[in-house]
């Protein structure tokens, strides 16, 4: 079984890796907040209309009526 | 309204292509898995052709969901959330453009490769070095693109279904390459880097990690935006599903011995494979409780909102799955159950039940958006699909545990004087009805997802491809 020393050494390097980066995110701030974040999705409003540019929304209002 | 703030538009044109796709391919993956349920129960079904034998078709039909129905769906999906929650545009819209076509590419070389008969013989990897180097090439720019949009965001805070397809991103890739190292001998043919019970552990190490990052991780980054989306509320608990990504990325990467206990693969290695597989449950079961208590408080939509059906119901076989396969990978439980139909019949939970649905429940919200509209064509026959799909896969996967314990029942019963009491053809005789159960589910299954392409091309017909302004508060007032 040597590919293990393959393997491992590879599954603890990405192990390490992944501590880094959640060291990295903890210490920036990026859980600081764990509630806002879950509403901030809400907020953003994806829904086609009221973000459309002026003359696709009325575009898309004509389609609909005539659909 | 191009010319107005052209570099403030979303890139919605990439992700429209591939939630397209994404259909398409899901239509032919079923198919193609249809046809060979229907040569297990009659094999003539192959019309000795050798492009159509079972041998050929079961790898196409594999890829063809996994890579090309589940990776058309990552890339549309992840897309459209990297951007809506980074409040960016794409990074780079010519690597977006590449990735699309890079990656219908590879479907394509897949297809007519496996078809050929072409195949370096590892599970879920078996396409052949020059499309490997492909994948690997499509890859990279895909993970550029990503990661490179998250660098540009607007917002501070990287939203948690970024955490999951980030990783997925870079799992896959690492996976992908070390697992597909091999000598090519001709254009067509290699040969592994690794040999023996080292190349079975390597292709399990990647093949179950395929399964944790690709077909999980990724579609649980969907699950953590579709969901609270759709049902309009915030994730039950943002703070559990931060837990369950860590926890979830941490333990995964041990557990692929459980493909190999009983082989010649060390003692220790499969007890340490079957550890890691029982502790996954704990962060899988985390996030399913987080998915499903999202709607706590608003049960009520469950009846008006197919869309919220099929994200249930995914998330009942997310649950449902990551309960089985820690327990399939007890080694008691394993020695019934190995290379039975049970296997098969938790893969399709898995696929059928997880991936299909919670892309299916995806497409549904996103699709129309991208056409400007604010629902489906149909919503009622997004209400057929579910509960066509559902039942569908209830039979499915019923039709396969009975069958899979039955087999192993079978093949370890013995005679007081030691001999085998059934032969094992015996056991593929009894499995026959369960067969034909499996056959009528797949074709239930199937049939829902032409129901979905249609109400698809209606949605499209009366909609219009939409590129949507980013909403910045340092945007034009036209936005």
């Amino acid at each position: 079984m040597e590919i293990l020393w393959l393997l491992i050494p590879m599954s603890v390097l990405l192990v390490l890796v992944m501590g880094c980066i959640f060291w990295w995110s903890v210490r920036s701030g990026q859980f600081d907040d764990l509630d806002g974040p879950a509403y901030r999705i809400l907020v953003d409003d994806d829904s086609p209309t009221p973000e459309m540019a002026p003359g696709e929304a009325l575009a898309a209002e004509k389609d609909r009526e005539g659909g | 309204m191009a010319m107005t703030s052209k570099a403030e538009q979303f890139n919605y044109t990439v992700v429209r292509q591939f939630a397209i796709m994404a259909v398409i391919w899901g239509i032919v993956g079923l198919l193609v898995g249809v046809v060979i349920s229907l040569q297990l129960l009659w094999p003539a079904f192959n019309f000795d052709l050798p492009w159509l034998t079972y041998g050929r078709l079961r790898p196409l039909h594999t890829n063809a969901i996994i890579f090309a129905f589940g990776g058309c769906a990552l890339f549309a999906t992840s897309y459209y959330i990297v951007q809506r929650t980074c409040q960016a545009r794409l990074f780079c819209d010519k690597l977006a453009s590449f990735t699309f076509w890079g990656w219908q590419l590879v479907i394509l070389l897949a297809a007519l490769s496996l078809v050929f008969g072409f195949t370096s013989g590892k599970e879920y990897a078996e396409l052949e070095w020059p499309i490997d180097i492909l994948i690997a090439v499509v890859w990279v720019a895909y993970a550029l693109v990503y990661f490179g949009t998250i660098v540009k965001r607007r917002t501070p805070h990287i939203y948690v279904a970024n955490w999951f397809f980030g990783a997925m991103i870079l799992a896959v890739a690492l996976l992908h390459i070390v697992n597909s190292i091999a000598i090519p001998v001709t254009l067509f043919k290699s040969y592994s880097a690794y040999a023996g019970v080292q190349d079975a552990m390597v292709q399990w190490w990647y093949g179950h990690n395929a399964v944790g990052f690709f077909l999980t991780a990724g579609f649980l980054g969907m699950m953590y935006y579709f969901v609270p989306k759709q049902a309009g509320r915030p994730i039950y608990s943002y703070r559990l599903s931060i837990v369950h990504f860590w926890a979830l990325i941490f333990t995964y990467m041990w557990a692929g011995p459980h493909h190999l206990l009983y082989t010649a693969v060390p003692d220790w290695a499969q007890t340490l494979g079957m550890i890691f597989s029982l502790i996954l449950l704990a962060p899988s079961w985390g996030g399913m409780i987080n998915g499903i208590m999202t709607l706590s408080g608003a049960w009520h939509k469950l009846r008006s909102d197919p869309i919220l059906k099929f994200m249930i119901v995914a998330l009942s076989f997310y649950g449902m799955s990551t309960f089985e396969g820690p327990a399939l990978s007890v080694k008691t439980i394993n020695a019934l159950a190995h290379y039975t139909d049970w296997i098969v019949g938790h893969v399709h939970s898995g696929a059928l039940g997880w991936v299909g649905f919670i892309t299916m429940a995806s497409l549904y919200y996103l699709i129309p958006r991208l056409y400007g509209r604010t629902e489906m064509w149909s919503v009622k026959l997004v209400n057929t699909h579910f509960w066509v799909a559902t039942i569908g896969i209830v039979l499915y996967v019923a039709a396969l545990w009975i069958a899979g314990v039955m087999q192993g029942l079978m093949w370890r019963s013995v005679n007081v004087d030691g001999t085998l009491t059934y032969t094992f053809i015996e056991g593929v005789k009894a499995s026959y009805p369960f067969y034909v159960i499996r056959l009528v589910g797949g074709v239930l299954y199937f049939l829902g997802m032409l129901l979905m392409f249609y109400n698809v091309l209606k949605t499209i017909g009366q909609g219009k491809a939409v590129d949507v302004a980013v909403p910045t508060a340092t945007a034009p007032a036209n936005a």
